[in-house]
């Protein structure tokens, strides 16, 4: 098994304020990881260290088997922000020219050729909003939004998904058709890293689960998270769980 | 252009059969107005480039048929404007700013750094009062707009080192180092009064009279380096703009970008300061791009309407200020503001139109 992330002994604090400790995890090639946590556990953190967003105080990063600051294949990661789909502005940006975003990685300083252009086409397509490909992103619906992220991510021949609460202010159906399109994704042989507020979600979908709160509570297969009482420990006795129930 | 139409066409004729010929005509229309725009920016580059070989032997002929269009222009509008060098050299760099200020402007806008211009453009300012002060007390005669470059330059690379330490661009360094380099300028001109005539005023508010021949030809070279500039990295700049996060994932050197941006910014407003004045100078970075974004239907098209729009803003403001005798900087700033006006109208129309279609 190839590790697409490697975490060993990770320590990062905004100030003096620690929000990830300790913590080593592997992502292997092909998992489904749900990242999850109460609010302010440091997920985002955490997925942004294994990113390269942010460099740790202590502890050190691989990415695809390199050290995360050596990493310079951006085509290969496809990263959804909470930013980037919760921000409100007004730039005119077509679906295309967001999915196209995708082959830039890949043309570096040169043009796009066509064979950039099928990629961006075809990833359109996967995500079924074809007949939205020329409509601004600020008009569409959340999900369509995510839908249109995903294919910039899918267009850039990405072997690893990085979602950062990609559903928040989605509704439920389209919700359910987004996180069937992440299972068909996953089946095809991504590597998917989710971090999403609702358990039921996650435990849903997920094959491997890591539930943190500043440390890692838990790491491994979904079974033994839900059986473990990681969860309790991690939100702790004021912690609100969501749960979501099928 | 190559984005028009995928190969292999979407599927549903129906629903779009109705669309594409709007588009297309639309689209047509664009084309038109950058062809134009850039014609008529080749031309006063051409000009500029003829004035300044004017005794060379083949130049000296084309410059005398300038002249003559000058006179015939003249003639024809009943005006004593076109025959005055002087003027075109003006127009030469009221055009060059219409097209590169909304170019840049395009990315400074939707990345929230409108700001950032007005800032640069008194950082300029208090490079022109150095400049005048160091003329004034050693004798030399360095250009104005050379230093108002460098130190404008400087004070490009100092906010973004300042926007690298704080959070996103946030407005309180900024705002800080706008009113703090006026400070400065306005120190340094008090120090320097009586040393010297030069009309800071000019400087200030914009003025036609206050273009130097070698401005001039600064702002042209520069035209070229900041068309060539976005021409080469407009993806780049693109992505960094509408999700930097996701641009430092793909392992863009989003620093260097914004870094490039700023300075960019910074030789656009020392150039456009000559025409439009400290104080007026972040409209033409702001104004035209604020219009086009409101009716354009994506990023591309914002800034083809941008430039087409910072030019219609331009050559009205030209012939407002020549008409009436008023100060170009103000006179360019109110007929763009008209634009904006315009296209909020108008997309206020469309968007009824839209929804009456279901």
């Amino acid at each position: 098994m190839t590790a697409i992330v490697g975490l060993d002994r990770v320590t990062f604090a905004y100030g003096d304020t620690v929000a990830v400790s300790d913590v080593s995890l592997t992502v292997e090639a092909g998992d489904f990881l749900g990242l999850v946590g109460p609010n302010g556990s440091g997920k985002t953190t955490l997925l942004h260290l294994m990113l390269g967003l942010h460099e740790p105080d202590e502890g050190s990063v691989e990415l695809f088997g390199r050290p995360v600051d050596e990493f310079d294949d951006g085509g290969r990661i496809g990263y959804v922000s909470q930013q980037a789909t919760s921000r409100g502005g007004a730039m005119p940006v077509t679906v295309r020219e967001c999915v196209t975003m995708g082959r830039f990685a890949h043309a570096g300083r040169g043009r796009l050729s066509d064979a950039d252009r099928a990629a961006v086409a075809d990833a359109i397509e996967t995500v079924g909003i074809g007949d939205l490909a020329d409509r601004l992103v600020t008009e569409l619906s959340g999900g369509q939004k995510q839908r249109a992220y995903i294919a910039r991510a899918l267009a850039s021949d990405a072997d690893l998904l990085a979602l950062d609460e990609p559903t928040v202010g989605v509704d439920a159906e389209s919700r359910d058709a987004f996180y069937a399109l992440l299972d068909d994704l996953n089946d095809d042989g991504i590597t998917i890293i989710l971090i999403e507020h609702d358990i039921g979600v996650v435990t849903d979908r997920a094959n491997r689960i890591a539930c943190v709160n500043t440390e890692l509570y838990h790491h491994g297969d979904t079974e033994s998270f839900v059986e473990s009482d990681a969860l309790s420990e991690a939100y702790g006795a004021t912690g609100q769980v969501v749960h979501h129930h099928h | 252009m190559s984005e028009t139409a995928t190969p292999d066409g979407e599927g549903d004729a129906g629903t779009n059969a109705d669309a594409r010929p709007d588009r297309g005509l639309r689209r047509n229309v664009e084309l038109a107005g950058v062809g134009l725009t850039a014609a008529v920016a080749v031309g006063m580059l051409g000009f500029l480039l003829l004035y300044w070989a004017q005794d060379l032997p083949v130049a000296s002929e084309l410059y005398a048929a300038f002249r003559a269009l000058g006179l015939g222009m003249d003639a024809a509008f009943g005006t004593n404007v076109f025959r005055h060098p002087i003027m075109w050299q003006s127009m030469a760099v009221g055009v060059l700013v219409g097209v590169v200020a909304p170019l840049v402007g395009s990315f400074l806008v939707h990345r929230e750094m409108a700001l950032i211009g007005e800032t640069l453009a008194h950082t300029a300012f208090a490079g022109v009062a150095i400049g005048i002060l160091v003329n004034a007390s050693t004798g030399w005669d360095s250009s104005l707009l050379l230093v108002a470059l460098g130190v404008a330059i400087a004070g490009a690379l100092a906010v973004q080192w300042l926007t690298e330490r704080t959070d996103a661009y946030g407005d309180v360094p900024i705002a800080i180092m706008l009113s703090g380099s006026f400070a400065v300028g306005t120190l340094i001109v008090s120090y320097g009064r009586g040393l010297t005539a030069i009309n800071i005023e000019g400087y200030l508010f914009g003025n036609l009279a206050v273009v130097t021949a070698e401005g001039a030809r600064l702002m042209g070279a520069l035209s070229l380096l900041v068309v060539a500039g976005v021409a080469l990295t407009y993806k780049q700049l693109l992505f960094i703009t509408f999700d930097e996060q996701a641009a430092r994932v793909a392992q863009l050197n989003v620093t260097g970008y914004n870094t490039l941006l700023v300075v960019m910014t910074a030789v656009v407003v020392v150039g456009a300061m000559q025409v439009l004045g400290v104080i007026l100078v972040a409209a033409m970075l702001v104004v035209p791009v604020a219009a086009a974004s409101q009716v354009a239907r994506s990023f591309r098209e914002t800034t083809y309407l941008g430039v087409i729009f910072g030019q219609l803003s331009v050559v009205g403001g030209f012939a407002v200020s020549i008409g009436l005798g008023l100060p170009s900087g103000g006179s360019i700033v109110v007929v763009a503001i008209a634009v904006y006006l315009a296209s909020i109208a108008f997309s206020g129309f469309s968007v009824k139109a839209i929804s009456a279609h279901g």
